[in-house]
């Protein structure tokens, strides 16, 4: 028996937090570990679909170690990388861990501090992750990133259409 | 966008965006109905319009204003290609996890 794949939510709150949300099939304990581990991460951050696959993903999990991530567009050098990397401020087993991050490409913009909150009842966890960006301009800029990626993306589909077309 | 953000910023223009989503209304209306002075609801109103979130409609002796759906299309759009990114990834997980979970069972 599969259950139904859940929803993500997402919304602006105040001037500076994102908040993103998601209910997993799976115990805290799993959702967790897949969240932290890098052989894990490595599955699951960089969206396929975006062509873009991690060709970094080193992370030291303990109060006050590194981690980093490195994205990379199919095809394309290292010079165009996109990193993000940070430290880890809190790790609660299970329940919550606290992290910064860094958008290196705008490193000036400051850093971001996340809080991820991994809350299971009856087999099915709710994880709620929220970012809070060091200024409201920092934050309206993040996610109008996301907004030019997906438009990346649509106007790549539309070339594959055009050319299938031909 | 930016300016977009910044009228919806504060608590009461939000407010009035929000009660103007039922339908155009006169600012005497909007004031009652908020519990804000008519002054305020003006000052408000302008920087709604400056930002192009409502726009006036003058209806027999009164002056409506109406929102404007265009700039709030965009937020939601812009919002949503964010929200989409992270859908994906869960997505992701989604599968990784349904993957361990069984590996588990297995292991039992």
């Amino acid at each position: 028996m599969t259950d139904p794949k859940h929803d993500t939510s997402m919304e602006l709150r105040d001037d500076r937090d994102v908040v993103i949300a998601r209910t997993f099939n799976a115990p805290a304990r799993l959702v967790y570990d897949a969240w932290t581990k890098p052989e894990f991460v490595r599955r699951w951050w960089a969206p396929r679909s975006h062509g873009v696959s991690l060709v970094v993903c080193d992370a030291d999990i303990r109060v006050g170690g590194a981690y980093r991530y490195v994205m990379r567009k199919d095809g394309d050098g290292a010079d165009g990388d996109i990193g993000f990397s940070g430290r880890y401020v809190e790790l609660t087993p299970h329940s919550r861990i606290v992290l910064t991050q860094i958008f290196e490409p705008m490193a000036d913009a400051g850093e971001v501090v996340i809080t991820v909150s991994f809350d299971e009842v009856d087999g099915q966890t709710h994880l709620v992750s929220q970012e809070r960006y060091p200024s409201k301009e920092a934050r309206d800029a993040a996610v109008g990133a996301g907004m030019e990626q997906g438009m990346r993306e649509s106007m790549d589909q539309l070339e594959a259409l055009v050319v299938a077309l031909k | 966008m930016i300016e977009t953000f910044a009228a919806l910023a504060e608590p009461n223009r939000l407010r009035i965006v929000e009660l103007l989503r039922a339908g155009p209304r006169a600012v005497n209306d909007i004031g009652e109905r908020l519990a804000l002075q008519q002054p305020q609801v003006s000052k408000h109103l302008r920087v709604l319009k400056e930002a192009g979130l409502v726009e006036v409609r003058p209806r027999a002796q009164h002056r409506l204003y109406e929102l404007r759906a265009a700039p709030l299309r965009e937020l939601d759009l812009w919002l949503d290609r964010y929200r989409s990114l992270w859908a994906q990834r869960f997505d992701a997980l989604d599968e990784l996890l349904t993957e361990l979970n069984t590996t588990e069972h297995r292991d039992d």
